[in-house]
C-alpha cells in the first residue's frame, strides 16, 4: 500500500507541473505575441469598452508597471485564489462565476457520452478481436473509421438538421426546456436528458471507433498469451475466457489511453456544444472568441485543463485498484 | 546480389502497398483531391462572385446550390480545398519534424534529457488542445501562417511520444552499438542510422498528423479564427453557420464541405491501415498464416496441429 501511495503522489506531482505549465503559458502567450499586449488590447477595444472595463482587463493580465517577474507572481497568486479576472462579454461579472454556470453542463454531457462510448467501444473491440476475421470484424472497423473521419461539429450539424429540424424528434438547442424549473424534480431531469440525447449521440458515434480499435489491438495480443491457451485446454467456456480472462487484462492499457484521450475528446465536446447551443464551456468559448473576451477564453482553457488533470488522477487511482501490478 | 536488392525492405513495402486494396484506394482518393485542389478552379465558376439568389437549392446550373452570399457552393468547395490541404500537409510535415526531433533525442539519450523532454511531451499531451489553439490563434493575426504555427505547436506531442518509444527500442540494437563504437556522432546515428529504419512509423505519423491538422484547422476556422475573407473548407462552414444554414434548412451549404473533409481524412486513414498491414510484423505473420490455412477450420488464436505444406 505504501508503494501505491508513492505512485499516486508522483502522479499528483506531474499533474501539478502540468497545471503550472498551463498557467504559465497563459501568462506568457499575450506577452510573447508580436507587439505589446497592452496596446493590442487598447487598439482592439478602444471606443468599445468603458474605461473601467479597460482597467479590469489590464488588471486581469497583470499589465502593470511592475517588472515581469513581479507581474508573474501576482498572476500566479490570483489564479491560485480562483481569481481569473473580469469577463468582457459578461462585464462586470468575474470569469469564475461565468464559467461555473456552464461547468456542470459540460461535465454532465461530455462525461456521460465519454463513459458510454468507452464502454460500448471496448465491448465491441473485445467482441471483434475474439471473432477475428469474422463478419463484424470486417464491417465495424472501416465503417466506424469512416464515421470517425467526420469533423465532430459537422456531424452535429447534420444530426441537428435531420433529427431536430426536419423530423422534429429532438429540441434544437439548450440544455433543458423553458417550461421546467431547474432543481431536483423529475420534469427537469427528464428534460435535461432529452436535450442531451442528440449531442451525446454525435459524440459517441464519432469517438467509439477509436476505443474499439485500441481494445481490439490489446485484446489480440492478450489472446496470444499462454494462460489463454491453457484456459482453453482446460475446456473453460469461451464466454468466460473472453470476458474474465482476456478482456479483463486487455482493458488495462486502454484505461491509460482513456486518460490521455480526455483532452482530445473534451475538445470535440466543446465544438458539439457550440452547434447545439448547449450552455457549457464550448458555448462560452465561442462567446469569448466572437467578443474577443481574452480573460474568459483563458479561464475556459484553464478550467478544462484542470478538469482533465483531475480526471486523469481519478483514472490513476482506478488503475491502482484494477491492476495489481501497479501496487507492487 | 540483385536478388537481395529486390527483397530489400523498402522494395517489399512498396510492392506490398501497391498490392494492398485499402492503400491503393486511399492513395488514389488523396491524389484525386490534390489534383482538384491544384487544377479544379480552372473548371468552375468564380467562387467569390455573386451569381444567383442566395440560398437557392442545388440545380443544373449550381450543382451544390448557392450560399448566403449568392456564391456557387460547388466552386467554393473546390476552391476551399487548396488552402485547407496545403495547411494540412504542411502542418503534418512540421509536426513530424518537431515530434521526431524531440521524441528521437529524448529516446536516444535517455537519462536527464529524457526526464525533461518526456515531461514536456506528457504536459503537452495532457493539455486539452482546442482551447489552447483558440487562445493562440486569437492573439495572432488570422491567416494560414497562424494556423500552421498554432496547429504544429499544439499537435507535436503525440508524435514525439510514439517516436520516443520506438527510439528506445532501437537504441539497444547491435547496429547502434556498432555505430557508437565506430565513433559516429550521436546526431548522425539518430538521423542517418536509426530514422531510416523507422520510415514506416514516420510515414504513418505524417499521415496521422495531417488528418489531425485538417480536422483541427477546419474547427478553428469554423469558430471564426481563420482569415474569414479567404475561401477554405473551414471558412465555408463558418459562413454556412453565420448565414443560419440550419434555421433556413439550406443543408447544401455545409454538407459538401463536411463530406470532403470526411472523405479526405478517411482516405488518409485507409493509407495508414495499408501501411500498417504491410509493415506490421504481427499482421504480416497473421496474413501468411491465413493464406496458408483455409479460413474455415481454424480456431481463433490456436496454432492448428496439422500439416501445412503438402
Amino acid at each position: 500500500m505504501n508503494q501505491s501511495l508513492i505512485y499516486l503522489i508522483r502522479r499528483l506531482g506531474f499533474y501539478l507541473v502540468a497545471g503550472w505549465a498551463a498557467i504559465t503559458l497563459n501568462f506568457f502567450i499575450p506577452r510573447l505575441m508580436p507587439g505589446d499586449p497592452a496596446s493590442i488590447i487598447f487598439a482592439r477595444f478602444r471606443g468599445k469598452l468603458k474605461p473601467e472595463a479597460m482597467n479590469a482587463l489590464r488588471e486581469t493580465f497583470g499589465l502593470t508597471d511592475e517588472p515581469l517577474i513581479g507581474q508573474y507572481w501576482t498572476y500566479l497568486k490570483s489564479i491560485v485564489q480562483g481569481d481569473f479576472g473580469i469577463s468582457i462579454a459578461y462585464f462586470p461579472e468575474p470569469v469564475t462565476s461565468v464559467i461555473a454556470s456552464g461547468l456542470s453542463w459540460t461535465i454532465f454531457l461530455a462525461g456521460t457520452s465519454l463513459i458510454i462510448s468507452f464502454a460500448i467501444g471496448t465491448f465491441l473491440g473485445t467482441l471483434i478481436a475474439w471473432n477475428r476475421g469474422g463478419k463484424l470484424d470486417s464491417i465495424l472497423p472501416p465503417s466506424l473509421a469512416f464515421i470517425g473521419a467526420f469533423p465532430y461539429f459537422w456531424l452535429a450539424m447534420v444530426f441537428l438538421y435531420l433529427f431536430g429540424f426536419k423530423l422534429g424528434w429532438f429540441p434544437l438547442g439548450h440544455s433543458y426546456s423553458d417550461s421546467v424549473t431547474p432543481g431536483a424534480n423529475i420534469q427537469f431531469v427528464l428534460s435535461a436528458i432529452y436535450h442531451a440525447i442528440l449531442p451525446a449521440l454525435t459524440m459517441i458515434l464519432v469517438s467509439i471507433g477509436g476505443w474499439m480499435l485500441s481494445m481490439r489491438n490489446t485484446m489480440i495480443s492478450t489472446l496470444g498469451a499462454d494462460y489463454i491457451t491453457f484456459a482453453r485446454a482446460k475446456g473453460l467456456r469461451s464466454r468466460l475466457i473472453m470476458l474474465r480472462y482476456a478482456a479483463r487484462n486487455a482493458i488495462l492499457p486502454n484505461f491509460t489511453g482513456f486518460g490521455m484521450a480526455l483532452g482530445f475528446v473534451l475538445s470535440g465536446a466543446l465544438l458539439t456544444e457550440i452547434i447545439f447551443s448547449y450552455p457549457g464551456q464550448g458555448y462560452l468559448l465561442l462567446q469569448a472568441v466572437t467578443s474577443q473576451d481574452f480573460p474568459l477564453m483563458q479561464g475556459v482553457f484553464m478550467t478544462i485543463t484542470f478538469t482533465v488533470l483531475a480526471a486523469n488522477w481519478l483514472v490513476d487511482i482506478a488503475i491502482l485498484f484494477l491492476d495489481p501490478r501497479t501496487r507492487s | 546480389m540483385m536478388n537481395y536488392n529486390n527483397d530489400s525492405i523498402l522494395y517489399r513495402w512498396i510492392r506490398g502497398i501497391l498490392a494492398n486494396k485499402k492503400a491503393v484506394l486511399g492513395t488514389s482518393l488523396v491524389g484525386f483531391f490534390i489534383f482538384i485542389s491544384i487544377f479544379g478552379q480552372l473548371f468552375t465558376k468564380d467562387p467569390t462572385a455573386f451569381l444567383s439568389t442566395p440560398l437557392s437549392p442545388p440545380s443544373a446550373d449550381y450543382w451544390f446550390g448557392t450560399n448566403g452570399q449568392g456564391q456557387d457552393v460547388f466552386a467554393q468547395t473546390i476552391a476551399g480545398s487548396r488552402q485547407t490541404l496545403l495547411v494540412g500537409f504542411t502542418t503534418g510535415f512540421l509536426v513530424v519534424i518537431i515530434g521526431s526531433l524531440i521524441g528521437g533525442v529524448s529516446g536516444y539519450y535517455g537519462g536527464r534529457t529524457d526526464d525533461i523532454l518526456s515531461l514536456l511531451i506528457n504536459v503537452f499531451l495532457v493539455m486539452p488542445g482546442l482551447p489552447l489553439m483558440v487562445i493562440l490563434a486569437s492573439w495572432l493575426p488570422p491567416g494560414p501562417l497562424t494556423l500552421i504555427g498554432v496547429l504544429s505547436l499544439t499537435g507535436w506531442a503525440w508524435n514525439a511520444r510514439v517516436i520516443r518509444s520506438q527510439m528506445m527500442a532501437f537504441k539497444n540494437r547491435d547496429f547502434v552499438s556498432a555505430a557508437i563504437i565506430s565513433g559516429e556522432r550521436n546526431i548522425r546515428i539518430i538521423v542517418v542510422e536509426i530514422m531510416p529504419r523507422m520510415l514506416s512509423l514516420i510515414a504513418s505519423s505524417f499521415i496521422g498528423a495531417t488528418i489531425y491538422s485538417i480536422g483541427a484547422q477546419v474547427a478553428l476556422e469554423f469558430l471564426g479564427l481563420g482569415d474569414v475573407s479567404t475561401i477554405t473548407w473551414g471558412n465555408n462552414l463558418y459562413w454556412a453557420s453565420n448565414d443560419l444554414a440550419l434555421l433556413t434548412g439550406s443543408w447544401w451549404t455545409f454538407v459538401p464541405t463536411g463530406l470532403s473533409v470526411a472523405i479526405i481524412s478517411f482516405s488518409l486513414t485507409l493509407i495508414n491501415f495499408g501501411i500498417d498491414e504491410v509493415t506490421n510484423p504481427r499482421l504480416i505473420s497473421e496474413r501468411i498464416w491465413k493464406e496458408k490455412i483455409s479460413n474455415s477450420d481454424t480456431i481463433n488464436g490456436i496454432t492448428p496441429v496439422r500439416k501445412i505444406n503438402e
